[in-house]
């Protein structure tokens, strides 16, 4: 017979963790509009914004509350159900994407050791692609609900995009997962965690570039930021949305980059794992809990560089041309995740089963 | 085709190397250069706290001036008004009465005195005009307003603070300019 007892408090455990792990990714993206606007400006020999509060510091509240009162206006040509749905829809995937990602290991409240992660599923890898995928949604719904020409092209582009580029940042991953033998984001950190601090970027240099391009892709920032074009396709696929409609797509951006840098720190940057120090010997010298905290801030301060380097990206390289962006995606990106899956694949057996020759 | 300068280029269109086809190098340096950008003294400057040092013979809003006992100097005799190019000023003359004399200081005095901002050129002639060093332009600039009367600056805008009674204002009011004469 099958026990059908729920746990009240594993459902209590699990649901403060959700939302404080959505209430950390929105507080980001958040300031990460900031951020970006400060970087932006610093690279441009500008101060940035700096009126409100003190550093500017209250600047996201101000943009957002100016967002809030906006007038929603939903045009009558458009099909409003998929109107309002498309935001929903890639704030929602944006959102999803956080919950197989371990944040740090362990701690210990009330007597209960709880994980911090919210869901340690073992095809974690395959979950977040699956999810990422339904992000196109996001955008070709919105596009093509607007009734807007310009809307349905920049759509059909961020579609097409998305997905010639979820090809080989899918393939450089394969290269990963020959490496480690697991989908499970908790068991890569730990493998990266035990083996003496060498990350998986010391074995995959090459599978690390063509995912960090691939994530630029994904997230539709420049230099792939053809979506929005905005000299060409006037705002890209939210131009008819207003509002904090037309807030959750520019958040949803945000909190997909957030969320694609702490990818890339945990696949590739060792995760949670503190940097030249062990974290097991760590543990038991200082107790669980004050390492996840550290462990933690060191997750969040490798996914922050990360998002630095998005922004840096950004103020640095211009915008693609289409059919040079689909040449680096499929004659490009392609070929050297491929070529990269062989070689992983060629060294991983002679590893386990020697020289044959 | 003649060189006007010997600074023209020839453009290069030879086929790119396959370091530069790699596009990565590229990409670091221009990285590199955004980054060292990133770290420059900025040279902006944050208007209201900070302002820009202003040239010494800089002309900017009016000022109608007193004299050390607190009395106006202005006559109302019109010269600034018949100087000013852009007729911008305009008045209105009264009659000093008895026991006015610590107001006035001398027996015709500006009972109205406007200077249209607007119209004003800041050209400086009414201060060269006035033969009583009643009127000069300060080192400040008028600032915005939301209707075009606001513009219109009467003797309560002008009017340099008392130096007998707001002696901390007047010398605010007066400037750094002024005060090393």
């Amino acid at each position: 017979m099958i026990q059908l007892a729920i746990d009240l408090a594993f459902v209590l455990e699990k649901a403060i963790l959700i939302g404080g792990i959505i209430s950390v990714s929105l507080l980001v993206a958040m300031y990460s509009t900031w951020a970006e606007r400060k970087v932006a400006g610093f690279m441009q020999d500008r101060l940035g914004p700096n009126r409100a509060g003190p550093f500017g510091l209250f600047q996201p509240l101000a943009d957002g509350l100016k967002l809030f009162m906006k007038e929603e206006i939903i045009p009558n040509a458009s099909n409003k159900f998929l109107f309002i749905l498309g935001p929903g829809l890639a704030m929602m995937t944006a959102m999803m994407t956080s919950a197989v990602i371990p944040w740090g290991k362990q701690i210990e409240i009330f007597g209960r050791t709880v994980d911090l992660q919210i869901a340690d599923i073992n095809i974690g890898i395959l979950y977040i692609f699956a999810v990422l995928s339904m992000g196109v949604y996001g955008i070709m719904i919105g596009g093509w609900a607007s009734n807007n020409k310009f809307s349905l092209l920049a759509a059909l582009r961020g579609a097409s995009q998305m997905i010639s580029y979820e090809l080989a940042m899918g393939l450089s991953i394969i290269a990963l997962l020959m490496l480690t033998g697991s989908l499970s984001l908790k068991t890569i950190v730990e493998l990266q965690s035990a083996s003496g601090g060498w990350w998986n970027i010391v074995y995959q240099p090459l599978g690390f570039l063509i995912f960090i391009v691939c994530a630029f892709a994904e997230c539709n920032r420049t230099p792939f930021d053809l979506p929005e074009a905005e000299n060409e396709l006037n705002f890209g696929y939210h131009q008819e949305y207003s509002s904090m409609k037309l807030g959750f797509y520019l958040f949803a951006e945000y909190i997909n980059m957030f969320m694609s840098s702490v990818l890339m720190a945990t696949l590739y940057f060792g995760g949670y794992d503190i940097p030249f120090v062990n974290d097991a010997s760590l543990i038991e010298s200082m107790g669980m809990n004050m390492v996840a905290v550290l462990q933690g801030l060191s997750l969040f301060l490798k996914a922050a560089f990360f998002i630095f380097v998005f922004m840096w990206v950004r103020w640095t390289i211009p915008r693609f041309r289409y059919d040079q962006l689909m040449h680096l995606g499929w004659k490009v990106m392609i070929p050297l995740a491929l070529i990269n899956m062989l070689i992983t694949a060629i060294v991983v057996l002679i590893k386990e089963n020697g020289w044959p020759f | 085709m003649q060189m006007l300068t010997n600074r023209s280029k020839a453009v290069d269109r030879h086929p790119m190397t396959v370091w530069e086809k790699m596009y990565l190098p590229a990409i670091a340096k221009g990285m590199s250069i955004t980054l060292s950008h990133f770290f420059k003294k900025k040279p902006t400057i944050n208007y209201p706290e900070e302002t820009r040092p202003f040239s010494p013979v800089f002309r900017g809003l009016h000022i109608l001036n007193r004299d050390e006992e607190g009395r106006e100097n202005c006559t109302a005799c019109g010269l600034c008004a018949v100087a000013c190019p852009a007729e911008a000023i305009t008045m209105e003359a009264a009659e000093r009465k008895e026991g006015e004399e610590h107001l006035y200081r001398e027996e015709k005095y500006a009972a109205k005195y406007e200077i249209n901002m607007l119209r004003c050129i800041f050209c400086g002639l009414c201060e060269e005009a006035c033969p009583k060093d009643a009127i000069y332009l300060s080192e400040t600039f008028a600032p915005s307003n939301y209707k075009r009367e606001g513009f219109i600056y009467g003797k309560n805008d002008l009017l340099i603070p008392d130096p007998k009674k707001e002696p901390e204002l007047y010398q605010k009011a007066v400037g750094e300019r002024a005060r090393k004469k």
